[in-house]
């Protein structure tokens, strides 16, 4: 849901302050590199830390949620004992922790003798499912939002960018479910153009995929747009004011090859930190669209192992959308630092 | 004789200051107007709204569950017959309340922390900052949504601390990034020199320093905040009913689009008019403490 | 009278079948156009055919979903796992009698306490195997045995041996029950394939039943397809399960024709729903119940006048409008609904009567009454409305009821059965003894009432193992009477379960014993 987050990325300025490695004896791309790794590894930590000890915390456990109201004393006692949840908890951390980092991200407690569901098995369909709606949105929305941002940085102040501006500020502003059942009764049910459930499978052709990822996609696109469009005009109207634009202007060159030839190259910094930003917010964020389209991605999967307690399933889920998340804002990172000069040459 | 020239001063500062605030007013462009008025307006409703609503908030009214929009009841009813208009009124109290409360808890913590990070780096601002990456690397909705789990009951004053708590991360991150600016000017420095203990510093040097872009993110912030309790109360989580809340409304009323039935538009609408209102504003705000200027 | 007029008469009052009307219409000369037009305008179900993909949407279904029918947890993978897929020994029909299904007949010894089941010749499994005695023993073992955490361990309690003798099995119970092929009609007892070892192969779903399993994703759907050698004919070719857990969702999906059938429906817009002209709505009033349960050993519930006032002070008949929007049927405080074999509604009808009220206080020796009534939704869905309307109705007749909104999650771990006056949901059984024995026995473990009647434990034991029909029945009316005027529950509602579908798919009289046409929608279907 942090999809306006008012701090403009460029004014992040360091993330933590730590550094690794000493300054100025190694290329500044690989000593940020390297110190944003050890920097997310430490995260990911802190981050199965924290999901376990929630779970922890929950009320009722895997057993009772599973069993139900008819369950006796006996039956939970046996079913804990078969999925290890008899153990106490900081020996069943270390246990985990410990496969982890072999690659064993262990199976599901959804698992009974003779059924293995080994998480890995579990996640990876859902995961490919999220991705692809995760970049059928970007390859929409991302074009459509620097488009839209560098016409209105053009046409400041016209109709157009007014306009603009006020549609792509309204659709952020509604929830997103809202926005889903919208599309929902106009495409779907009065004109039967794309289908209402976003159900697909493995076997799947790619176009039928793309035509029932259709509504989806283009909800989420209607999310995302508005913060993109707004900080690539915020960046490319921010530099207008800077000299050597206005030297440009002086000479004579066109209005439209001063902000695509002079402004852009140096706008993209901000432009790049927010559309990472949004992007990790397609893979992380997009439950509410899953539940409403019933579309099978990860989001909902770990919705639903959190509501009945699957602690193996949530701490992978978890660790995947954390280091989704460090990923993308240090690739963000990378491209900001090599598309500026000044920190590219240190001194 | 001192004295009273420090009294004739204050309410000379005191009036250019309002005229200055006047005067920027003038010039604010329409969109900011707009938006001022409309949140007047909520605040009004919000702030009156046993005065204003024709019925109780869970007084069942009608006998006929979605009943059309009539004189007598203006939206017509919800389904167990309440009148969905005094809902509405009730909801701009319940909703813009705790939202608002929820940005205060955000405001209080993130930014605290975030400023005394700054101040005393070290070890503290270490752990502080390891945390809220891990935290913000979570997904804020699953987040917020396993945390109001363990409380079993989602209770107002629940959704409030989980919610501020998870956006204070954020906070955190602009103020602790803001004031670290600040705290490496001269006239920090200066204060330092002069032996003032650390919460006059951060009291009278760096807040008031600070306060332009925590103002604009403040506002954007509760937007988000707007946006995250009416998501909640969709995955069932967030407000309880018989409590009135947009998000809630929605929820209640969604499966009336099915039937062409524009009646869940209304609270949606609310949500969306306040925030592209509050965003005007902030835009404004923005435009005018960051110096932007439009090159023109 | 002309004779088509006369036909058609006995069509509209369905005293004639459909495949007499038609003869007799075509004897007639009558037209086949006029003739199936006439039938359908009398309600009556087309002839089934053959072909067509079925695709339905269901409200539950989670990722941790298993084959394992021990762990069965509602209608998505009773649906897949059972009815579409596999067979139990008996099923029930339409009336709700139990009637063989992968047992050809079953016979009692004389004292009930010897069952012995004929398996049906020549079924197969999915992969071409014959079912045998051994694969239906297996199948039973896997849900008993001191380790068994099955839903199903409790009914088979009273199985002391389960063997196999040719093409028989015998079941030998510690005492005598009447009731037990209805136990055996239950959708956790899918009969699978028995491993060498002894234990049952249930993780592979090659089952006997009328579709084969292609693809079961937990939490998303299952995919299956006709079982040619299944013994009973099956029209669709194919059948789809999604899992939709929205309802606004779900009504899309079924409005647009992305699925036939969709379950649970939403009583708020239902009516809106109506309007549809390409949808139909139906209603099936099943055995299931929303109640208030007091605990009849505790302070003041141990008064039987303070637990009738209570009864004679609830409105039944304006929650059941205002909070299930008129779908179901309102209790009487006995808890075999109408539709079960030697039900009775006793008498006196429990209706809100504030004057009876004031009666059985001064009766009990008070002027007033309080009491604390915990509610949550998690009892069942619209438990917390029932109660404010309780505390309202009840307040007019001088009992003044503390409505307690206790947290959903913990709501069957802390608060049913330890707190003394509850809201409780039972899902019926579809035999009394059945019933009787999980929640009002003495000694039974969901015994949501606390209530130790000694004449009533008496009778349950008769009954049981009693086989002529009219003993039976006297003694289970005299049992539903003691429940419905000494016992600790207050039947709120026998609630409904509410489906739609799209008119392309027919289907015959629905099943009341689960929801989705007892969960055998696949068989029971086809496209019109």
């Amino acid at each position: 849901m942090d999809l306006l987050s008012g701090v403009p990325r460029g004014q992040k300025i360091e993330q933590g302050g730590v550094a690794f490695g000493r300054r100025g004896h190694m290329h500044p791309i690989l000593r940020t590199v390297l110190q944003r790794l050890g920097l997310g590894l430490l995260t990911l930590f802190i981050v199965s830390l924290v999901i376990f000890s929630l779970i922890e915390m929950l009320p009722g456990n895997f057993a009772k949620r599973i069993l139900g109201q008819a369950a006796t004393p006996e039956t939970v006692a046996a079913f804990e004992k078969e999925i290890g949840l008899d153990k106490p908890a900081h020996i069943r951390y270390v246990t985990w922790v410990g496969n982890v980092v072999q690659g064993d991200f262990g199976a599901s407690f959804a698992s009974r003798v003779g059924y293995k569901r080994q998480v890995s098995d579990l996640i990876t369909p859902r995961l490919k499912n999220t991705l692809f709606l995760a970049s059928l949105t970007a390859l929409i929305a991302v074009p459509l939002a620097i488009g839209l941002g560098i016409l209105a940085a053009l046409y400041r102040n016209s109709p157009f960018d007014r306009i603009v501006n006020s549609v792509t500020l309204t659709t952020i502003s509604m929830p997103e479910f809202f926005m889903a059942y919208i599309l929902m009764l106009f495409l779907a049910v009065k004109l039967q153009m794309f289908p209402s459930l976003a159900s697909v499978d493995a076997d799947t052709p790619l176009w039928e995929r793309i035509y029932r990822c259709a509504l989806p996609a283009l909800t989420l696109t209607l999310v995302i747009v508005a913060h993109m469009m707004r900080m690539t005009r915020a960046a490319i109207i921010n530099l207008l004011a800077s000299p050597y634009i206005e030297m440009a202007r002086l000479k004579g060159i066109s209005k439209s090859r001063v902000i695509l030839h002079h402004a852009l190259p140096n706008a993209w910094a901000p432009i790049v930190n927010v559309i990472a930003f949004n992007l990790a917010y397609l893979v992380v964020g997009v439950v509410i669209v899953e539940a409403v389209f019933t579309y099978p991605g990860i989001g909902q999967l770990m919705v639903d192992a959190v509501r009945t307690k699957d602690m193996p399933v949530v701490q992978a889920c978890a660790l995947i959308f954390a280091a989704t998340y460090i990923l993308l804002n240090l690739i963000a990172d990378i491209i900001s630092i090599s598309t500026n000069p000044r920190l590219l040459h240190p001194r | 004789m001192t004295a009273a020239s420090t009294e004739a001063k204050i309410p000379r500062a005191r009036r250019s200051k309002s005229e200055m605030i006047l005067r920027e007013l003038r010039k604010a462009p329409l969109t900011a107007w707009f938006g001022m008025i409309v949140v007047a307006a909520y605040v009004f409703v919000a702030l009156f709204a046993p005065w204003i609503a024709p019925y109780g908030e869970s007084e069942v009214v009608s006998d006929e569950p979605f009943a059309l929009w009539s004189s007598e009841f203006l939206f017509g009813t919800d389904q167990l017959g309440r009148d969905l208009f005094s809902r509405m009124i009730y909801a701009a109290r319940n909703s813009m309340g705790i939202a608002f409360a929820a940005t205060a808890v955000a405001f209080l913590t993130g930014g605290l922390i975030g400023i005394v990070s700054a101040l005393l780096r070290g070890w503290f601002d270490q752990l502080a900052s390891r945390l809220v990456d891990a935290v913000m690397a979570i997904p804020s909705l699953i987040f917020a949504l396993m945390v109001l789990a363990i409380f079993e009951q989602p209770t107002i004053l629940n959704i409030i601390l989980v919610i501020g708590l998870v956006d204070a991360t954020r906070v955190f991150r602009l103020t602790r990034a803001v004031a670290m600016n600040v705290v490496a000017l001269d006239f920090v420095e200066a204060a330092r020199l002069r032996g003032e203990k650390t919460p006059w510093i951060v009291l009278r040097e760096i807040v008031p320093n600070i306060m332009p872009p925590l103002v604009t993110e403040f506002g954007l912030r509760y937007c988000f905040v707007f946006l995250t309790i009416s998501s909640l109360s969709f995955l069932g989580l967030g407000m309880q009913p018989p409590t009135a809340d947009w998000g809630l409304m929605v929820k209640e009323t969604a499966t009336l689009i099915t039937y062409g039935d524009i009646t869940p538009l209304l609270p949606a609408g609310a949500i969306a008019l306040l925030t592209v209102a509050i965003n005007f504003i902030v835009d404004w705000f923005l435009h005018k403490t960051s110096g932007l200027r439009d090159g023109q | 009278m002309n004779q088509w007029e006369e036909l058609q008469r006995a069509a509209f009052g369905k005293r004639i079948s459909r495949r007499d009307f038609m003869r007799r219409a075509t004897a007639l000369g009558v037209s086949t156009a006029l003739a199936t037009g006439v039938l359908s305008k009398a309600g009556y179900a087309q002839e089934p055919k053959k072909g067509g993909k079925f695709v339905i949407g269901i409200g539950h279904g989670a990722t941790t979903d298993s084959l394992d029918p021990a762990t069965y947890p509602d209608q998505m993978t009773g649906v897949v796992g059972w009815g579409a897929s596999a067979n139990s020994l008996t099923e029930m029909d339409e009336k709700g009698n139990v009637v063989p299904d992968l047992a050809e007949s079953f016979e009692p010894s004389d004292d009930a306490k010897t069952w012995v089941f004929k398996l049906r010749k020549g079924v197969t499994f999915h992969d071409g195997r014959t079912v045998t005695a051994d694969d239906v023993v297996a199948s039973y073992k896997h849900h008993m045995g001191p380790d068994s955490k099955s839903a199903a361990k409790s009914i088979l309690a009273s199985v002391a041996e389960i063997k196999a003798d040719g093409d028989n099995i015998v079941f030998t119970l510690n005492g005598g029950n009447a009731d037990f092929p209805f136990y055996a009609s239950d959708y956790h007892l899918p009969i699978m394939p028995a491993n060498q070892d002894g234990t049952v192969d249930w993780q592979s779903g090659n089952r006997t039943g009328p579709f084969s399993i292609e693809s079961f994703d937990p939490g998303i759907g299952a995919k299956l397809k006709r079982n040619p050698n299944f013994y009973k004919d099956v029209w669709f070719d194919e059948f789809e399960v999604k899992v939709i857990a929205d309802v606004a969702a779900r009504t899309n999906a079924l409005t647009s024709g992305e699925i036939h059938f969709m379950d649970r429906c939403d009583l708020k817009t239902i009516n809106m729903l109506k309007r549809n002209q390409d949808l139909e709505i139906n209603q099936v009033t099943g055995y299931g119940h929303y109640i208030f349960v007091m605990n009849t050993q505790q302070a003041p519930f141990d008064n039987p006048d303070v637990r009738n006032a209570l009864k004679y002070a609830i409105d039944r008949d304006e929650i059941l409008q205002k909070v299930f929007l008129g779908y179901g049927t309102v209790g009487n405080d006995n808890p075999i609904a109408p539709s079960i074999q030697y039900a009775i509604n006793p008498e006196p009808i429990h209706s809100y009567n504030p004057d009876k009220v004031r009666e059985l206080l001064k009766k009990a020796g008070l002027d007033s009454l309080t009491v604390d009534l915990s509610v949550s939704d998690a009892a069942f869905s619209g438990a917390v409305d029932a109660g404010t309307l309780f505390k309202e109705s009840a307040a007019k007749a001088g009992i003044n009821i503390n409505v307690i909104r206790e947290a959903d999650d913990a709501y069957w771990d802390a608060v049913w059965l330890k707190k003394p006056f509850v809201a409780s949901y039972w899902n019926g059984r579809p035999v009394q003894d059945w019933m009787f024995t999980t929640a009002y026995a003495a000694d039974a473990a969901w015994n949501d009432t606390f209530w130790k009647n000694p004449r009533f434990n008496e009778l349950l034991v008769a009954a049981r193992s009693e086989t002529d029909s009219n003993k039976r029945a006297a003694m289970y009316a005299e049992m539903q009477q003691l429940l419905h005027d000494d016992g600790g529950l207050i039947n709120i509602v026998f609630n409904s379960y509410v489906s739609a579908n799209s008119k392309k798919v027919a289907h015959g009289p629905l099943l009341s014993n689960w929801d989705v046409d007892g969960m055998k929608i696949a068989s029971r279907w086809w496209f019109a």
